[in-house]
Order: C-alpha cells, then structure tokens, then sequence
C-alpha cells in the first residue's frame, strides 16, 4: 500500500498544481515541492522501517486477473536509490525553473509531477505488463514539457523524443508478450510476474530474440550510439528542468531497466550478447566525447557528455561483476548529479545571455565568478576528477570490466582523456578568455541569486560526497545488486577471459577486498 | 414463432418500430427535437431490450437470425455507438434550418438496425439483407445536406462503390452456394467447406474464389486496402457525425459478422484466405499510416487512420480461435469509443450551415487555448488511437499484438509496430497543432475583426449535449483504459460464446 502512495502522492500533487495555477502565479511551484517533500518523507519512512533482506517493500492487488496481469510493486535497494535521485532531481529542477517558466506554471508543474510519478512506477513495478504501462506513460508529460516550454526546435524534437522512445518500447512490448506467451506455452498459465517468468524456459534461438527486443528499447532511453540521435535533439531543446530530468532520471530507466530486466530475465543470451553490448558502451563512450568536443551549443555539448557517460554504465552492466555493477550504481547517482548540475548552469547563464552558443561566451569568469567557480567544478567532475563523485563510478566499472573484456575496457578509458578534453573545452570557451565583442553591453550581468546558488550548493554537497564518501550508497544498493548478481550469475563466471575455467572462481575474494580498500580509501581524511 | 423467439429478437423490434414511429410522427407534425429524442429513447429501449433478449441465448430465431451472446455484445457496440451519433446529430443539425431535419433520424435508425441484423445473421440471406439496409441509409445519410456539393458528390460515390462491393458480394455468395447448396452459416460448419479435420479448407476452386469474392465485398465496407480509395472522400465529404457512424458502426458490424463467418465455415484453416488477408492487413497499416501523414485535413488524416486500424482489427482477427475474438472485440470498443470521440470533437466544431466542416489542421491550431475541454478530448482520443496507456486504445493494442505474436504472425505484427510508430507522428502532429498558440483573428482596416469562416472560435459554446456526450467517452476511455478488467469479463462472457460453439460444433465432426 505504501508503494501505491509513491506513485499517488505526484498523482495528486500534479492535479492540484494543474489547478492552483489559477490562484496564484506561484502557487504550482510550491504545491510541487510540498509533494516532493511528501514523497521524500514517505520514502524515507518506507526505507527505514523496512524489515530488512532484499525487498524493502511489496505491494501486490488484483488488476486485470483475466489476462494474468497484477498491479505489482517492489523495492528494493536499487529501485530505492534511483527513486532517491529521481525526487531530488525533481526538486532540483522546480527551483531550478523557478524564472524560466513563466508560462502555464500550473500546466508545467503538473506535466513535471506526472513524469515523476511515471518514473517512480518504472523503477517499483515488477509486473511486466505493468512496466511497461509506466514506461510508454512518462514518456507523454515530458514529450508535452518539450514541446510546450522548450527552445527554438522543440516541436521536431519533442516528437523525435517521443517517436523514438515509443517506438523502441512496442518492441519491447512484443518481447514481452513473446516472454509471457512462451511461459504460457510451458507451464500453461499467463502471467506477466517478473519472479514467474524469471525461470521461463526458453530455447537459446528464441530467449535471444526476446533479450534483444527488450535491449533494444533499453538501448535507445540509454541511449547506445547507434540509437542515441533523439538524446541531444530532447535534451537541448528542453527547458532546464526537462533536460535534467531527462539526463537525470530518464536516462536512468534504461540502464535500470537493463540491471533488472535483461541480465536476470535472459542470463545465458546476455552472457551470449555481452561482447557486442560492452562494444557499443565503448564506441558510445568515444563517439560521445569525441561529438561533445565538437559542439558550439553548449548545452548540446552537455547532452553529448550523457551520451559517453551511459557508455560507461552499458560496459559496467554487461559486464555484470560485484564491482562494475556498484561502479554503475554510483556512475547513474554521479551523472544524475553532475549534468544535471550542467544543465541547470547551461540555463543559468542562458537566462542571463540569451544564448547556449560558446562562440558567443568567453570571459565570464571575471563576471560570473561564483557561477563560473561552480560551473568549472562540474566540468571537471563530469571529466572524472577523484574525490567526486563521477570518478568513482568510472573508477569501478572499469576496474570491474576489465578482468572481463580487457581490450574494451582500455578503449573505454581513453575516454576519460577525451572528457578531459570536452570538459576542459567548456571552461576554456565559455568562462576564460576575453568576452565576446557581440554581447550586449551596458546592464551588467547579475551573479548567482540565494536561490540558484541554494541550488548549486546542493549540487555540490551531493557530487562531493559521492566523492569522498560512497559507502551509504554502496550499503543501500547492495541488497538489491547481491540478490540481482546471484541470480545471474553466468556472465561474471563464463566470463570471455583467456582461460575461464581456473581464472574465474578465485576472483570474488580479491575484488570484495579491493572494493573496501577503496572506499575505506576515498574517507574523509 | 414462439414468446421466446420474439423476446429474443426483442431489441430489433424495438428498433424497427422506433423507425416507424419516427416516420409517423414526422407525417403527423414536424419538430427536430422531437424526432432525435425519439430515435435517442429507441436506441436506448433497444439497448435494454438487450438484456430482456439476454436470459434466452443462444437462441436460433428462424434460419436468418442467431441471438447468442455475440450477437447481442455487437447490438449493444452498434446501439450505443448510434447512440452517440444521434446526441451529437442532434447538436450538428440544430443550426440547419435550409431542410428538414427529421429524416435524418429516420435514416440513422433503419441503418443502426441494418447493423444489428447484420452481427446477428447466421444466413446469407440476412447478411445481405442487413448490409444493404445500412449501405442504403447510409447513402441517404452521407448526402443529407443536400444543398451543399461536398455531401452529394460523397454520396455519389459511395452509391457506386457500394453498388459494385455488393454485387461482387452476391456473385461470391452464388458461387459458395453453387458449391455447398446451402446459404446457413450453421450448416457450413461441420461439413461444407472444411470437410475433416484442421488442415483442410475450402480447397476447391470455385469455393475459394467464392470466399475470396465474399471478401472483397466485404473489404469494400471496411475500406482496407486495396478497396479503400472510397474512405476519405466520403469521410471528408458527410457531415461529421455521420463520418463517426460509418467509420464505427458499419466496420464494427462487418468485421464482427466477417468473424463470425470465418469461424463457422472454418476459414482459418484456409492458407490462402489467411495470407490474403494478412496482405490485406499490412497493406492496409502501411498504406493507411504513411498516406495520413501526408493530409492536412483532419476528416481525411482520421479515415486514412481508421484504415490503418481496421489493419490492427484484422492482425487480431488472423490470430482465429478464442483470443482472436476477444482481441478483436476489445479493439473494436477502443476504436469505436476513440473514432467517435474525434469525429465528435470535430462535430461540434463545426457550423453546418456554412458549408463545410472545421476539418483544416489549421481549425485547430491553439485550441487548446481557446476551448481547452475540447482540445484535451480530443488530445485524450489521439492518445487513445496511438495507444498510450491510460486509455483503452492501450490496452487493445496490447490485446492485438498478444493475439498476434501468440499465433506466430510475425509479418502482421512488424507491419503493426512499424505502423503504429509512423502513426504516432500524425497524432503528434495534430496534438502539436491544438497546443500551438492560436492565430490571432486577422483584422480587418476598420478594426472588426475579419469573418472566420467556421473556424473553432467562431462558436463559442459546444451546447450542454455534445460536452456531456464528450465527457461520457472520455470517461469511459479513460476508466476502462485504467481499468479493463469489467471489459475484458464482458467480452469473455458475450461475444466469447462464440468460439465455445464453435469448438462444440467442430467438435461433434464431420456428419
């Protein structure tokens, strides 16, 4: 019961802040923090009083019993951090957007709560059918955030969005459907029960077809290069709160949809498919940076920066070790943290110059000097700066991968020199050198207000703490990451390293003992 | 015939002397009101009948007419869907003062029945019966602004494409005769056609090209492609809300009684008839979903999307068996709520009187901001037809792609994904155009505003009967969309009779 209150409590928080924009002009943006603080605490509540093992906690009814479906809800510790990321990026963004929507508040707010409420259910549900029902519905509020309150393209992009992503999930949707019916044809009963068809058994031909169904759509809401083209088309030309929740949490629905549903589901056709999945995480990782170096608009630059983070996350899920795993745990949180921190920058100054072109930039360090300190500090956390919080994401995924796929993984981090260089770029370009003759002169520019710089100051705390001190995080997700690992463990053994056989059993123990050298090492000293 | 017999095929009475009541009191003295409460109280007792007929199914009444649980599941689709389309009539004609009006009723009544007797025949003879009874009213409905060049030329042509699905309809019917020597449904079934078990079909030549006939005729009246060419002219052409029945009622009839045939002359077990209908059904979603990206007028883009969907209908129809009818079932709720819903809200946009409906995409650019209510109807019904959760169009295209990926057709539902997201660009694309802000009325140099000619904001008021209808399927869209389980029961237990008695008859065997 408490888990339908997660998703009611934006429900209903969105239908009043539809209304109360009549009221008052900001009445919508305190209506939607209120929810949050609501859905936070209850959150928390669920979180603390759960009895322990790995689900925090259930709830199962009755919905359309004729055709085998059930309104099934579980936490776990993954589902609980993601949800965490999700309601303070969330609130992140209302405060965020607090100038830039002046607009239809009401209507905007709404359309903010329903996605979260979408999100919420994607990460709880555990019956396929239900799944997918909140999949395709997070994607309408943020395709109408697009298309209503975004930038000059928003209409082409609002609907490349939503095309793409849709049309990637009704092939999920018939995976799905092949999964249930194939478990239908086995045992004689239809059902959508993610624990009922985990053990569906299913020849190789066909369990890979099915896998590759549901990585598609996985593949493109990550996004993986060649499927990513939506991304910096959604995401610049979204208005800042919809581009963090994209990047923030959208993007994360793939990866976990990937953790939970892909590798648990199809272990054998996972394990089969991993080489080309770690593949694309690499090439993505690259392609990545490589187009963000390229990019003028600068907040174009920030959604091709997601592009090579998610590689990062493919490669680690792939490669499903105890460590790549937590490495993906932490590289979603960091990302989530760091671009959005990005994008609220990006619109931060493009409040101030009317524009997102670096060319037209440059200098604003002299101006800007607490907007331009912060936004160098997330440039350099985005490039994997230890004692931040990306760095220890990448750090583990790569360390994970690599007994793994070697090969790929060195590819893979050769991208953490080409973030150097794109993260670098953004600093250079737009806060040193001299300001551009073009940009209006006379007013001069205002530095960060109290409640953007509330705003970043959270930010901060949040990335530098990942940083420094990921352990809570760890001791969260792991419940969930165990239980997941244990039951697939095939690719971690089977893993295409030279020599499997002998090579592979001793490695739980030293990577365990490295795992705690490394956060004991990242303490505080 | 018996006091069950007339009890059983009491809601087709009902309708029938409602039609005549109608004809009767408009002799005695003419009044708009008058006559669509009328044909609305008729439908209505007809729908109630309904559940009187319901105790005493199945119920074979005369060879012609088989009342069983699908039959009355159809009525009550047909009935309620008519319905609809005489309260919003009722707002569309109000303002029509150049002609009489109260024919109309006559006409929408006479083709509602044509409907029902057609899901209800077990008998060529009535199939025929009840498609020219609704093609004719029909004819008569398209063309009832008669003043007006549009409806007549719409007319015209539905009179000779409807002339020619029919006559190719009774020479298939000839040739299944020549074969069988029998015009019952029922007594297809066990011999005939499918002699012996699973895996035989109508083999024979002159059969086969006799069912093939058959369909065609019948692909006339669903306008599947290649036999669609007729559909958005003559959606564009009538006045919107008889738009609405065609696209509902007369598919919604014809598919179902399509169903019934093909499960009784055991069709399925026909690999030509199936793969002719499989290229039916990708043709029709490819062809239907990529020529409605290419229209501008709204009337046009939603007949090129119901091609698209009876598309849809057939992939779940192909599935044959007992998921096939309940997919097809639950689609045809879905699409008949959505169609309605759209034509609808362009019904009640329109001013009839000034000689075409409000169907340019451009009518609608910032509605959303003139007449909100409207403008999120209609948004909820594009939803519904793209299939967005929350709405029952959701939920029917999950039933279709089960149907379809359980009984292996890969083809029908590539086509079905590929289509469906090509659709969602035109359901975008008018959602993008109600978002938009809206034109400024162009000014003219005295400072007046310029006449806008039955654009959205020339009428200010959608009248308290349209918006309630409106609410009503919103409602019921959403509700059942949230909540299908009702629905799905309903279906199960009505129209799903069906395939039980036809597994019974299949199973008592060869005579």
């Amino acid at each position: 019961m408490m888990l339908a209150w997660l998703i009611l409590v934006p429900v209903l928080g969105a239908v009043i802040a539809a209304v109360s924009g009549r009221a008052a002009r900001d009445a919508p943006r305190w209506i939607a923090l209120a929810a949050l603080a609501v859905e936070l605490a209850l959150t928390v509540a669920i979180a603390v009083t759960a009895p322990g093992g790995r689900w925090l906690a259930h709830t199962h009814w009755r919905w359309i019993p004729q055709l085998g479906i059930s309104f099934r809800l579980d936490l776990d510790g993954l589902s609980l951090v993601l949800i965490l990321l999700a309601i303070g990026l969330t609130a992140l963004a209302v405060a965020a957007s607090w100038r830039e929507i002046g607009e239809r508040v009401g209507a905007f707010h709404s359309n903010l709560l329903f996605t979260l409420a979408g999100i919420v259910g994607v990460f709880l549900a555990l019956d396929l059918f239900l799944f997918f029902f909140f999949w395709e519905l997070m994607l309408v509020p943020m395709y109408f955030i697009i298309a209503l309150w975004g930038h000059e393209r928003r209409v082409y992009a609002a609907i490349k969005f939503f095309i793409f992503t849709q049309g990637s999930g009704l092939v999920m949707l018939v995976a799905i459907l092949a999964l249930a019916l194939a478990h239908r044809r086995a045992t004689g009963v239809l059902t959508f029960d993610y624990f009922a068809l985990q053990g569906t058994a299913l020849s190789p031909r066909i369990a890979f077809w099915i896998m590759l169904g549901f990585f598609f759509a996985f593949a493109v809401k990550l996004p993986a290069v060649p499927l990513h083209s939506w991304l910096p088309d959604a995401h610049t030309e979204a208005p800042t709160a919809g581009s963090v929740l994209l990047a923030g949490v959208l993007l994360k629905t793939g990866a976990y949809g990937l953790l939970r549903f892909v590798v648990p589901l199809f272990p054998q056709a996972a394990h089969a498919f991993a080489p080309i999945a770690m593949l694309l995480g690499a090439i993505s990782v690259l392609y990545g940076a490589l187009l963000a170096f390229a990019q003028r608009d600068m907040k174009r630059l920030v959604a091709y920066s997601s592009i090579s983070h998610m590689g990062f996350v493919l490669l680690g899920v792939f490669a499903w070790t105890a460590l790549s795993l937590q490495g993906v745990v932490v590289e979603m949180v960091a990302h989530g943290i760091s671009t959005g921190a990005l994008f609220i920058v990006v619109g931060m100054l493009q409040e101030r110059l009317h524009t997102r072109d670096l060319a037209r930039m440059g200098g604003l360090a002299a101006e800007l000097p607490r907007l331009s300190a912060l936004a160098m500090l997330f440039a350099i956390a985005s490039l994997g700066l230890p004692g931040l919080g990306n760095f220890i994401g990448e750090f583990l995924i790569l360390l994970g991968s690599f007994t793994v796929n070697r090969s790929l993984t060195i590819v893979a981090s050769v991208g953490l020199v080409a973030a150097v260089i794109y993260a670098l770029a953004l600093v250079q370009r737009a806060l040193h050198g001299q300001p551009h003759a073009l940009r209006p002169a006379g007013a001069p520019l205002l530095d960060l207000g109290a409640r953007e710089t509330t705003v970043l100051a959270v930010l901060t705390a949040a990335i530098v703490w990942l940083g420094v001190y990921p352990r809570p995080l760890f001791d969260a997700a792991a419940g969930g990451l165990d239980h997941l690992q244990q039951g697939a463990p095939l690719i971690a053994v089977a893993s295409p390293a030279p020599t499997p056989a002998p090579n592979s059993t001793p490695t739980p123990a030293p990577t365990l003992a490295l795992t705690l050298a490394l956060t004991r090492a990242e303490r505080p000293r | 015939m018996s006091r069950v017999d007339l009890l059983a095929l009491l809601p087709y009475l009902v309708l029938g002397a409602a039609a005549v009541l109608e004809l009767l009191v408009i002799a005695w003295r003419r009044h708009h009101g008058a006559s669509a409460w009328i044909c609305a109280l008729g439908l209505m007792l007809a729908f109630a009948a309904l559940f009187v007929a319901a105790p005493h199914t199945p119920r074979a009444v005369t060879p012609l007419l088989l009342i069983d649980g699908y039959a009355l599941f159809y009525t009550g689709l047909v009935l309620l869907a008519a319905l609809v389309v005489a309260l919003l009539s009722h707002g569309y004609l109000r303002e029509q003062r150049a002609q009489p009006r109260e024919e109309y009723y006559v006409l929408l009544l006479l083709a509602t029945l044509g409907a029902a007797v057609l899901v209800a025949s077990d008998h060529f003879a009535s199939f025929f019966l009840g498609l020219e009874t609704l093609s004719i009213s029909l004819l008569g409905l398209i063309g009832y602004p008669r003043a007006i060049a549009q409806p007549a030329e719409a007319s015209i042509k539905y009179l000779i494409l409807s002339g020619l699905s029919s006559a190719l309809l009774l020479f298939g019917i000839a040739l299944v005769y020549n074969e069988l020597g029998t015009l019952s449904f029922a007594a297809l079934a066990p011999g005939a056609l499918g002699v012996g078990g699973p895996g035989a079909g109508p083999r024979d030549f002159t059969s086969l090209a006799g069912v093939a006939l058959i369909l065609v005729g019948v692909g006339f009246k669903l306008s599947v492609v290649p036999f669609h060419l007729w559909a958005p002219d003559i959606y564009q052409g009538a006045p919107a809300p008889v738009s609405g029945f065609v696209a509902v009622v007369s598919k919604c009839a014809v598919v179902a009684l399509l169903l019934r045939y093909f499960l009784a002359a055991r069709a399925f077990d026909a690999a030509t008839l199936t793969l002719l209908i499989s290229v039916i059904a990708v043709l029709s979603i490819l062809a239907g979903n990529l020529l409605a990206l290419l229209q501008d007028n709204v009337k046009r883009l939603l007949a090129y999307s119901s091609i698209a969907h009876l598309g849809y209908v057939l992939v779940a129809f192909l599935a044959g068996g007992a998921l096939a009818v309940e997919a097809v079932s639950a689609y045809l709720v879905a699409y008949a709520i959505t169609t309605l819903g759209a034509f609808g809200v362009v019904g009640l946009l329109s001013r009839p009187g000034q000689g075409r409906d409000a169907d340019s995409i451009g009518d609608y650019q910032g509605l959303f901001w003139t007449r909100p209510a409207l403008a999120a109807v209609l948004t909820v019904m594009l939803l519904s037809l793209a299939g967005i959760p929350l709405t029952l169009g959701f939920i029917a295209k999950f039933y279709a792609v089960t149907a379809g990926v359980g009984a292996h057709l890969t083809a029908p539902v590539t086509a079905l994904v590929v289509g469906s997201i090509i659709g969602l660009y035109y359901y975008l694309r008018l959602i993008v155009a109600l978002i938009r802000p809206a034109p400024a009325a162009p000014v003219v140099a005295s400072g007046a505003p310029a006449e806008v000619p039955s654009g959205p904001r020339a009428r200010a008021c959608t009248g308290t009967l349209g918006g309630t209808v409106m609410a009503v399927l919103l409602l019921a869209l959403v509700v059942l969309g949230v909540y299908p389980s009702p629905l799905v029961s309903l279906i199960r237990h009505t129209a799903g009779t069906l395939t039980a008695a036809a597994d019974s008859l299949a199973a008592r065997g060869p005579r």
